[in-house]
């Protein structure tokens, strides 16, 4: 029975599930749920997910919500089919976990507004960004990406030598942020600049967003 | 006694080191807690940013091994003391992990936020000497009654979050709550709700949780 994926290609935390499927190479099912229309809120998809929110998966009898739960899950349970992204050092998967959290806590939090000024209010109303807003925004992206550079220049990966969900899951945000005027400050680092090229050329991300995008 | 070799560094009175405690003391894993003075801005010194390049509280170390981030912390001494205190905290199958990790992200993601404005908002702003947002706490106690409507609901069927035993997903909750039910006027927030009430009785109680709080209060 093919996994089935309930979310939208708008929606970051649906493409942190699809990348994960498509380095693990395994088939799945995208259900769109039509975000404009709230259908995340309605009954059925509650049903799913009790926060009215996408991501939902199911694998056979198990349900599961949360992206970064179900990548987990997903690692977990298809180890040793495509790509490793957990590492079985236990030392090594703690760090990996660390730079996992530092991408939910730190990185997402610091570009959210950025996110909604360049993507959210497109989307939603079809409106511009405020430059003022993503000027000012853009400081937060800029102290955050310092840490990164440091980290980045005493490993190849966030986590460590390996490929890990810790970079997996700043995937979706980063691919988009690169389409935008902020692509200026990963560029202008160059070991997270180099990461993110290597993220992007993955074969994943081609499967998922349909062609390279850097 | 040898000096333990976990060391945890930051104030028992910031909610993600206190997590980190009550982890240790639910694994029975001995400890030493670095003091940290936010006030003289130690968590800021180079010789912390090593260690945490974020300057924030926690900072970890065991053996050769540094890690931050509260919960990535617990893991970690989960996975690396499995037989020790109580068992299962992040679960021993693959569907019981996967429950766990999915109510642990919902407190990562929608408990936490709203629940950490909170806090900061009702109990250290004026503690610091700063002003009260009234609108953000208008704000953000709004997005915590959603999500606490959820707990609510699933709790009915459920002993605890993830399931039957108490896990992970659970601790995670208790630094913010105990903020928020001990010492503001938003208790009823949980009290009010038969079973998160319940759940909050249950998993406040706990000896570990209690040293925590003694931690604090000392």
């Amino acid at each position: 029975m093919v996994i089935k994926v309930y979310g939208s290609m708008f929606s970051f935390a649906t493409l942190r599930v699809l990348l994960c499927l498509a380095e693990k190479d395994i088939d799945f099912e995208l259900i769109t749920v039509d975000l404009a229309s709230e259908e995340h809120k309605k009954p059925h998809m509650l049903a799913l997910n009790p926060f009215g929110q996408v991501p939902a998966f199911e694998d056979g009898d198990l349900k599961l919500f949360e992206s970064r739960a179900i990548a987990r899950c997903i690692s977990l349970t298809y180890a040793g089919k495509g790509t490793d992204l957990i590492n079985s050092d236990p030392k090594k998967a703690a760090v990996e976990d660390v730079w996992l959290e530092v991408g939910a806590h730190k990185f997402d939090p610091a570009v959210g507004t950025l996110v909604w000024e360049l993507c959210m209010k497109r989307f939603l109303f079809g409106q511009n960004g405020d430059e003022d807003i993503v000027n000012e925004e853009e400081k937060k992206l800029v102290s955050m990406l310092d840490v990164y550079e440091a980290r980045l220049s005493e490993s190849k990966y966030l986590g460590g030598d390996s490929f890990s969900l810790a970079d997996l899951s700043h995937m979706p945000i980063i691919k988009f942020l690169m389409g935008t005027e902020v692509k200026r400050v990963f560029e202008a680092r160059p070991h997270v600049n180099a990461w993110v090229a290597d993220m992007l050329a993955r074969p994943s991300c081609v499967k998922v967003f349909g062609v390279p995008a850097y | 006694m040898a000096t333990p070799p976990v060391k945890v560094y930051g104030p028992a009175l910031s909610t993600a080191v206190s997590r980190v405690l009550v982890c240790l003391l639910e694994k029975d894993v001995p400890f030493q807690l670095v003091p940290v003075s936010m006030a003289k801005l130690e968590h800021k010194k180079p010789d912390y940013i090593k260690m945490q390049p974020f300057g924030q509280v926690p900072a970890f170390q065991d053996e050769d091994i540094t890690l931050f981030e509260s919960r990535a912390i617990c893991r970690y001494i989960a996975e690396k003391y499995p037989n020790k205190g109580t068992a299962g905290l992040f679960g021993t199958n693959p569907l019981v992990k996967a429950s766990i990790d999915q109510w642990l992200e919902a407190e990562s993601q929608s408990f936490n936020p709203p629940s950490s404005v909170l806090t900061f908002q009702l109990v250290f702003a004026s503690r610091m000497k700063l002003k009260q947002d009234e609108a953000l706490i208008k704000q953000n106690e709004a997005k915590l009654v959603k999500v606490l409507d959820v707990y609510e609901n699933r709790l009915e069927s459920s002993r605890y979050l993830a399931g039957d035993e108490f896990t992970f997903a659970d601790l995670s909750h208790l630094p913010n709550t105990q903020y928020l039910v001990d010492k503001t006027d938003r208790a009823e927030l949980f009290t009010s709700r038969k079973n998160v009430s319940r759940w909050w009785s249950e998993i406040s109680t706990r000896t570990a949780w209690k040293k925590v709080v003694e931690m604090q209060n000392a």
